[in-house]
């Protein structure tokens, strides 16, 4: 029996603000910022959103796409996010209450920086496939901090991804094969207690991002006796537009495989959700025996690879949830004393 | 440290209810209920209670632009809380979140969707639940499944 994705949701939030408006309160040359990251604009949450809210909306948009799963056979949901909104006290089980999935299930949530949700869709692989439970879920949510006037606050954005993973014929992208690549990297980081994170500027690429991404993905080639020409589509975490499409070109992709799912232009690094929007976006458009090759990245750090193979049952499964393009136009433009409202930087 | 636990029972009592719209519906006459009750009004012991997840969607029945709230919404000033109407029936009290005030007119089609409610001071619990926000239906009629090459 395969294995695999037998839906999947997205969910962003309306707020979008331009690079150019933040660089206008900075006194920064927006085009260098622009040109440098390949980035326009960054998803914004209201003041009632968080990486909860943001996590039930792609899952209740992941289960109209899996019609066939009822809810006693869901037995795990996994949060993965870095902006959790309490420190102690689940996401999951408020996640899964909002979605009717408790009380028979087994919930957490999920931290490695932005590969928390890839690291819990191999958990729900393992339970699935052992024979524990029929399905799980795997969520990537997040509204993403970062401190004003960093350079992080012209990418650190808001939205999620939510993966129902299971077997039978309900799959519509099959798991080939999966590999993990881990390493201690002291490139990007966020103290216990502390607002926003901090990172090691220029250290996070060769050390951090372009090591794990691009020797996770040779791994998992070696592993299944692939190569980049094996694959119709290749989504990579995406912090910008310009590290996955650097990655990309390393691993032998021409950049038509890319872009389909680069929508870091749009929308900003929605962080957890980043990679897994990227895959949805793919999914959108991808026809039964496509392959497409998803590689996250976590700082800290550490990349987990999938191999995918998409089934027949895409087509028709798509369109019982908004897809991830409609996300993306339906947006409305705030300026930055808007969103410094929204987040909360203004205090009363 | 203790914060204040006021709420916190009621807030625990309807998580259900509000996080997924699940309301009462009479067997006996058909009508519906929310929030839910245990006794259908008009069937009295006659009547048999269930409970239902109603869909989210509605129609805004009547609304005003709040711009003078309590201290836990300031926040949001100006908002808009209308009344909206279930497709099932019951009209339920929410704030129309995703548009702006003069955006929101009586009859507008709406759809539930899941906010934060309220945040308790001093590190005290969040409430979700239900608001509402414009329908939007309109990715349905897309092409999709189209390679962009």
């Amino acid at each position: 029996m395969a294995f695999g994705i037998v839906g999947y949701g997205v969910y962003i939030p309306r707020w979008r603000i331009k690079i150019e408006e933040i660089a206008k309160v900075w006194g920064h040359d927006p085009d260098s910022y622009k040109k440098g990251l390949g980035v326009e604009e960054k998803a914004v949450p209201s003041m009632d959103e968080d990486a909860t809210t943001i996590a039930v909306e792609s899952a209740r948009n992941a289960l109209k796409r899996s019609k066939e799963v009822k809810p006693g056979e869901v037995g795990a949901i996994y949060v993965g996010s870095e902006s959790h909104p309490y420190a102690v006290k689940p996401t999951a089980a408020t996640v899964a209450e909002a979605i009717g999935l408790t009380p028979n299930i087994t919930a957490a949530d999920t931290e490695f920086a932005c590969k928390a949700a890839t690291a819990a869709m191999q958990a729900c692989l393992g339970l699935t496939k052992g024979g524990y439970m029929k399905y799980g879920i795997s969520i990537g949510a997040d509204t993403a901090q970062s401190a004003p006037g960093d350079a992080l606050e012209y990418t650190a954005a808001a939205g999620g991804a939510a993966y129902v993973i299971g077997g039978g014929e309900g799959v519509i992208a099959e798991v080939e094969g999966t590999h993990s690549y881990t390493q201690d990297v002291p490139d990007f980081w966020r103290r216990d207690g502390a607002q926003y994170p901090k990172h090691a500027g220029r250290f996070t690429g060769e050390p951090a991002y372009f090591e794990h991404v691009i020797n996770c993905s040779r791994a998992l080639f070696e592993k299944l006796g692939t190569s980049a020409k094996d694959y119709d589509y290749a989504v990579f975490h995406q912090p910008n537009a310009k590290f996955p499409l650097r990655a990309a070109k390393a691993l032998g992709f021409d950049e038509e495989k890319v872009l389909p799912g680069l929508i870091v232009s749009k929308v900003g690094n929605t962080y957890s959700g980043s990679s897994l929007l990227g895959l949805a976006a793919v999914l959108d458009v991808a026809r039964e025996g496509d392959r497409i090759l998803m590689t996250s990245y976590g700082s800290g750090a550490g990349s987990d690879s999938f191999s995918f193979r998409v089934t027949g049952s895409v087509e028709q499964k798509r369109r019982l949830s908004p897809p991830v393009s409609y996300y993306v136009e339906r947006r409305e433009y705030i300026d930055y004393s808007t969103y410094a409202r929204y987040q909360r930087l203004l205090k009363g | 440290m203790a914060v204040s636990s006021a709420g916190i029972p009621q807030h625990w009592r309807t998580i259900k209810e509000r996080y997924r719209l699940l309301g009462a519906h009479c067997e006996r006459c058909g009508s519906n209920y929310f929030p839910p009750r245990n006794v259908c009004p008009r069937c009295r012991r006659r009547g048999k209670m269930a409970q239902v997840e109603f869909s989210g969607k509605g129609k805004v029945y009547s609304y005003t632009v709040v711009n003078a709230s309590s201290k836990a919404f300031e926040q949001y000033m100006p908002y808009v809380v209308a009344l909206v109407e279930l497709d099932e029936g019951p009209r339920v009290l929410s704030q129309i979140v995703d548009c702006k005030p003069e955006e929101v007119k009586i009859g507008m089609e709406v759809e539930a969707c899941f906010r934060k409610i309220f945040e308790q001071e001093d590190g005290g619990i969040i409430s979700y639940g239900f608001k509402f926000r414009p329908s939007d239906g309109s990715w349905a009629c897309r092409e999709t499944g189209q390679r962009s090459s």
